[in-house]
């Protein structure tokens, strides 16, 4: 131990006190507001895990993407909300659930849920498939072509999406057999949010940490990540992998579209907000890291919610500023670490 | 660099057709300055001076990504934070209404998108390739955002009515006024960034889009030049939020939101993403295809009619980036070469529209910016 910090020499540390100090006030302001309200501190934590949790639904499926084939997918938040508008409407069309909550009062099943959202999911997934295959497959290793060309995807979806399905708000329903809310330490908080997107998003992390580490999918997928070139010398159908891989990150995003229309709304312009997302998630947490991306959504949910609350210093309310943590967030993480947390350098 | 590349980047086309550039780059010049006699108010209004302004916020992006190797995605949240500088600290309505008089708001305006530019270019400078295109999205996504939240700024609605200079006035009545500024406007920046491209530090910066590692080891602070290019970008950017709000009278979050940032690529790359004279070619399409699409588009049930104007644009830009990576410009370099039929302008105008090389701008197209991915 002694020997570490005598070799981190004099400038170093210098240079990373500022971002020790204002991780020690954040903890301090914290502390003080847990002291105040401690039912309400639990409250908006909760609420930033279970938003973190919905992020890192999102960020695993662009991270993924990006680790395997370098593709940074700008049409992600695209197959988010696409996925959201199609349970949405399996939902509404072939099991007569109204979106319109005052004149709902046929109960809603638990089959309706589950068989719109994995059908939103499936087909999302084969839609990020087939864009691949028609539009990024032959132009790999050009990675600003593939962005600029997932851009343009992504302008034709909203447009299409907000032709098809129409500028309002609408939302996917919970069944209705689950609870509205559940007690955890004498404090009610939302079923849907704590326990299904919530253990949505531990299995979905668990389940990748598996495939990644113990398949032999995971394998080459992990193999494909160091080098490319050498996993298709040695006669792996490299083009199989990526089609695999890209089909799973475009589910991921889709599942998230389902849990996020239901936990919040689906709506046009959640496409670039959870785009946004994707990206500090995975600026934050380094490019292709599922550790990081793990880490950047806790940062980035905590972060968010603390701030839309606690952004208040006796009579001057700055709230409306909260978005301004999110930056200096991003910019205190590439500022120590300019790949992210967890990034490499490609 | 390499003795191979030399004439290629180098030849001249052959003294007639020289005769016949310099002919139409004056016949060009001529129409500019009468175009308010040529045209309808009208045109000139929505479609010449949108594009004017529209074609100098593509220009701070493709100046960054033709001489830096930086597609920047956050030109368009500078300008709004220009924009959205000026018609606060000016006389307008919803905002601060500082009251400034309207040019020492339009300086304080400049002065404080390019500080936010100096800001975001340190941030993003030691990222490269496709990083940097990330990290800029984002700033321009937290700058909609900023201003969305923000009441005192303006907030959802945003700022209206905002007073312009006497030299000026109305642009909706007397748009001769707005259409001259920025016409200079633009003619200053263009011939700036060429300028520019030949200085020294023109030069080491595109000697660091080549290569970041050996102009390190030949002692350039990389960072620095990537940072002060950026704050350089950031004041182009800023002359065009400027123009912006002067031309609709008002800023809100919507006129700087993804969409936009994505238009004003869009116009750069339908231009051609490496050529500085592309930005105005682009900008002018764009925004003929945004006046008169509607007219035009067929209506395909819901897939397509008057209103799907970004479903147009996004297959246009779509078709233009898997054809033609080198944009309009591009095609007409490479009609032009086959016209001409010479040897070594018919190379140059392949490798053009091939690899989209900044022909123009560097010695070497071996090294597109396009094939830097990788992080130094």
């Amino acid at each position: 131990m002694r020997d570490i910090t005598h070799r981190i020499d004099r400038r170093s540390l210098l240079r990373r006190a500022p971002y020790a100090l204002l991780g020690a006030a954040t903890v301090v302001w914290l502390a003080v507001k847990a002291s105040e309200g401690g039912s309400t501190f639990f409250q908006v934590t909760l609420n930033g895990l279970t938003f973190a949790a919905l992020l890192f639904v999102v960020a695993a499926g662009f991270t993924l993407i990006f680790g395997l084939m370098r593709v940074v997918n700008m049409a992600h938040g695209s197959l988010y909300l696409f996925a959201g508008y199609l349970a949405f409407q399996a939902q509404e069309s072939w099991f007569g659930v109204n979106s319109n909550l005052l004149g709902n009062s046929s109960a809603i099943t638990v089959a309706s849920w589950v068989v719109s959202g994995a059908f939103a999911v499936v087909v999302v997934g084969l839609v990020g498939v087939a864009m691949q295959q028609l539009f990024l497959r032959w132009n790999q290793g050009q990675d600003l072509r593939q962005a600029l060309i997932t851009i343009a995807i992504s302008v034709i979806a909203a447009d299409q999406l907000e032709a098809h399905y129409g500028g309002v708000s609408q939302s996917i329903q919970a069944p209705s057999a689950w609870p509205n809310s559940v007690s955890l330490f004498g404090t009610n908080y939302g079923f849907f949010r704590l326990v299904i997107v919530g253990g949505c998003a531990v299995a979905v992390g668990a389940m990748l940490f598996v495939i990644i580490k113990r398949t032999r999918f995971g394998m080459v997928v992990r193999a494909g990540v160091d080098d490319r070139a050498m996993v298709s010398a040695i006669g792996i159908n490299i083009q199989l992998v990526f089609a695999g891989a890209f089909f799973i990150g475009a589910m991921l995003a889709g599942f998230a579209g389902v849990l996020g229309g239901t936990m919040l709304d689906v709506q046009p312009g959640n496409d670039s907000q959870f785009l946004l997302y994707a990206l500090i998630v995975v600026i934050i947490g380094g490019m292709g890291s599922l550790g990081g991306a793990a880490i950047g959504a806790l940062a980035l949910g905590l972060v968010n919610s603390y701030a839309d609350v606690y952004l208040s210093f006796g009579s001057t309310n700055l709230t409306n500023y909260s978005i301004l943590l999110t930056f200096i967030l991003v910019v205190a993480v590439l500022a120590v670490r300019p790949l992210g947390l967890f990034g490499r350098p490609a | 660099m390499s003795a191979v590349a030399q004439p290629v980047a180098r030849s001249q086309p052959s003294p007639p057709w020289r005769l016949f550039s310099w002919g139409m780059l004056l016949a060009l010049a001529i129409v500019c300055v009468l175009a308010p006699e040529i045209f309808s108010a009208f045109w000139l209004s929505q479609i010449l001076t949108q594009a004017l302004w529209l074609g100098i916020a593509a220009l701070s992006l493709i100046f960054l990504a033709s001489y830096g190797g930086m597609v920047s995605l956050a030109q368009v949240g500078l300008y709004g934070v220009a924009g959205f500088a000026m018609a606060n600290l000016g006389h307008a309505v919803g905002g601060l209404a500082l009251g400034w008089s309207p040019w020492l708001a339009v300086i304080g305006g400049i002065v404080v998108a390019v500080l936010v530019g100096l800001v975001f270019g340190a941030i993003s400078a030691r990222s490269y390739g496709i990083y940097f295109l990330m990290i800029t999205l984002a700033l321009t996504l937290i700058v909609y955002y900023f201003f969305g939240q923000v009441t005192q700024l303006g907030g959802d609605g945003g700022v209206r009515n905002v007073v312009t200079p006497g030299l000026i006035g109305n642009p909706v009545t007397h748009p001769n006024g707005l259409y001259y500024v920025a016409l200079a406007a633009a003619a200053v920046c263009l011939f700036a960034v060429r300028y520019l491209a030949r200085t020294p530090f023109g030069l080491s910066v595109q000697g660091i889009r080549d290569n970041p590692d050996r102009m390190r080891a030949l002692g350039y602070n990389v960072t620095l030049h990537r940072t002060l290019a950026f704050t350089i970008g950031s004041l182009i950017a800023a002359i065009a939020g400027i123009l912006s709000v002067w031309w609709s009278t008002q800023i809100s979050p919507g006129d700087i939101s993804i969409t936009q940032a994505i238009n004003v690529l869009i116009i750069a790359v339908i231009g051609g993403l490496y050529r500085m004279e592309g930005a105005f070619v682009g900008a002018l399409v764009y925004s003929i295809l945004n006046n008169y699409s509607r007219e035009w588009t067929p209506s395909v049930g819901v897939w397509l009619g008057p209103g799907r104007f970004s479903t147009v644009l996004g297959v246009i830009f779509l078709a233009i980036v898997l054809a033609s990576p080198g944009g309009l410009v591009g095609i007409w370099v490479s009609l032009r070469s086959r016209l001409v039929r010479r040897p070594s302008l018919a190379a140059a105008g392949a490798a053009a529209s091939a690899a989209a090389a900044p022909t123009s701008a560097t010695p070497e197209p071996a090294s597109t910016p396009n094939e830097k991915g990788g992080i130094a």
